[in-house]
């Protein structure tokens, strides 16, 4: 029991005092959720929103193929953008491995398949005679897309913040990718396996109340949306 | 693009061989649809029969497979911009979008770049038309069928539109909501001249809206034309059947003079206004609702009428509110529309003989060869 209490009590100090190093690790954190997030939203959601609202050809094999890589585990795609990056990989060259960058792009890969899932769940549920009422009254192609990603709006978020979700919290490929080192690729993630394995439970604990923060934050914001929007959502 | 000469604030618009294909199956094949400027004209159908296709083609909505749409006589295509900015439509359900009313109605100014304060004043306007003053602050998803329907109304109308298009905007709502609206609407289009192309399967709806209508079948035009020209005189069975009365007789004109015309329709002679020489072959058509009957020994009170005659009752169908009765007058059949407290009034049954009275001014022709 000894343990936790000890645990708790380092945990209320560091999250109180702070220090660089937690600072560092916060910091690395977001950047890479952030970067990863906004590339997932950029590649991931205009692919979304032609799986749930055009039918073309082939379409059923891309949502197939999104479903199964949302559901790739992270590691497994740690290991390919580790050999992608690696010395002797294709995109050796560029010299990314062990660097935040790489870990962005790894994260991108999980935040992705997320993103363009739900988007196209959130879109597929909007009425497509919508977007046939809008082009009535003027709307181009891409304004209609605009409209029904507003009406889908709600799931576009959930997309958004599951997405994010999955990269702050992953692990696997990080840890692969950007290889836990210290003031540069250490993440609250990595940082807290690190911690534990180093005996420093109080430590571990602090970073997984951050990171829990962290998460409660995002889910607040989007129970709040919800809310302060509800009288315009169908029933 | 010059406004039509007629004067009205609509555009005309015509549709010249247009065919739809989906697949293999063709949806629609009309060879020409005119819509004068500042006219309604309905679109009737039953479903299925490619009316919705057809106004998404002529709102240029959607391509179509062959032909071409024109508007004041002026090829327009689906992506011409400028002529789409001209349309504006409202669908049977009402696809309001998340946000308050006048968010709504607004949403195609705001495409259109209209400043924020002379929007405003619009949406202000076209709400106070469709009878929804002050709703401009509410959730338009909390709004009842008839006030969406009448804000879908007003999201087209507050665009000024020179083409206004409407796919069933009343099919969903109840009788009595239905016939104020239809009022109303008619009452709009007329006060602001555009030209509409209104569709609808009832054609009550169409009578009470259009000046003139189409009817398909299967998407073709089998049937065009004033609504009581169209309605008086279906051209064939199947057109009379969609339309609740029976198919028009054949009759040689026997006689003229006074402004009267006798039809010999191969029993009875039918008087008709209409003008047509002796021995003409002609077509001869009456609305049901303009048929009356009386019991057969009733004393028919003093009238105008000049068609007198006695039938039999051939048959008898409970459509709604009213009975649609079959009269066989010796040869020749029309139909007529009967209240259930008439029919069991006089005890009406197939068998029955009765009175069948209806005006010369009732009965509609047309030449034949």
């Amino acid at each position: 029991m000894n343990v936790f209490v000890e645990a708790v009590v380092t945990a209320a100090r560091l999250t109180l005092e702070g220090s660089p190093a937690l600072w560092g690790v916060i910091a690395v954190t977001f950047e890479v959720a952030i970067v990863s997030t906004v590339a997932g939203i950029v590649l991931g959601a205009p692919m979304g929103f032609l799986m749930g609202a055009s039918r073309f050809r082939g379409r059923r094999v891309l949502v197939a193929l999104t479903n199964t890589a949302m559901g790739i585990p992270p590691v497994v795609i740690g290991l390919i953008v580790m050999m992608v990056l690696s010395r002797k990989g294709p995109l050796g060259f560029m010299g990314l491995l062990y660097s935040v960058d790489a870990m962005s792009i790894a994260q991108t890969l999980i935040s992705t398949p997320i993103i363009a899932g739900l988007v196209s769940a959130a879109v597929a549920s909007v009425p497509g005679k919508l977007r046939l009422q809008a082009r009535s009254l003027g709307a181009s192609r891409v304004q209609e897309a605009l409209l029904v990603l507003k009406e889908a709006r709600l799931g576009v978020l959930a997309a958004i913040a599951s997405g994010f979700g999955a990269v702050v919290r992953g692990v696997g490929a990080v840890m692969m990718v950007g290889g836990n080192i210290e003031g540069k690729t250490r993440v609250l993630t990595t940082a807290i396996v690190q911690e534990s394995r180093m005996g420093n439970f109080g430590m571990a604990l602090a970073l997984g109340l951050l990171l829990m923060a962290i998460t409660f934050a995002m889910n607040g914001f989007l129970t709040w949306y919800q809310h302060s929007n509800e009288r315009y959502e169908r029933g | 693009m010059s406004v039509s000469d007629s004067g009205a604030n609509g555009l005309a618009l015509s549709g010249v061989g247009i065919r739809k294909v989906y697949g293999k199956k063709t949806v629609v094949d009309i060879e020409r649809i005119d819509i004068a400027a500042g006219e309604t004209l309905a679109l009737l159908g039953p479903s299925g029969s490619g009316k919705s296709t057809l106004l998404s083609i002529m709102g240029l909505l959607e391509p179509p497979t062959e032909g071409q749409v024109l508007m004041d006589g002026r090829a327009v295509s689906h992506k011409d911009k400028s002529a789409r900015s001209h349309m504006a439509a409202a669908f049977q359900h009402p696809y309001l979008f998340k946000g308050t009313v006048a968010d709504n109605v607004a949403y195609g100014m705001r495409l259109r770049r209209v400043p924020a304060k002379t929007r405003r004043a619009a949406v202000t306007d076209a709400l106070a038309q469709v009878g929804l003053e002050g709703m401009e602050g509410r959730s338009a998803l909390t709004l009842s069928g008839g006030e969406a329907q009448r804000v879908a109304l007003a999201r087209a109308l507050v665009l000024k539109p020179r083409v206004l298009l409407l796919d069933e905007p009343l099919s969903s709502l109840d009788p009595l909501i239905k016939g104020q609206l239809a009022q109303d609407f008619a009452r709009i289009f007329r006060e602001h001249g555009m030209t509409t192309l209104y569709v609808t399967h009832d054609q009550n709806e169409a009578m009470a809206i259009a000046d003139r209508m189409v009817i398909l079948r299967d998407g073709q035009a089998v049937a065009a034309g004033g609504v009581d020209d169209v309605t008086g005189l279906p051209p064939d069975v199947w057109t009379a059947s969609f339309l609740g009365s029976e198919p028009p007789l054949e009759g040689t004109v026997v006689s003229t003079g006074d402004g009267v015309t006798g039809v010999d329709v191969g029993g009875p002679v039918v008087e008709t206004v209409a003008d047509h020489p002796l021995g003409a072959r002609v077509l001869v058509g009456v609305r049901p609702e303009d048929v009356l009957i009386f019991d057969a020994s009733a004393d028919i009170p003093q009238s105008t009428a000049r068609n007198q005659y006695v039938g039999t009752v051939a048959d008898v169908q409970l459509w709604g509110v009213m009975y649609h009765m079959v009269l066989d007058l010796g040869g020749a059949r029309i139909a007529s529309r009967v209240s259930r407290a008439s029919v069991r009034e006089m005890g009406l049954a197939v068998g029955s003989r009765v009175q069948v009275v209806f005006k010369a001014t009732a009965v509609r022709t047309r030449r034949l060869g």
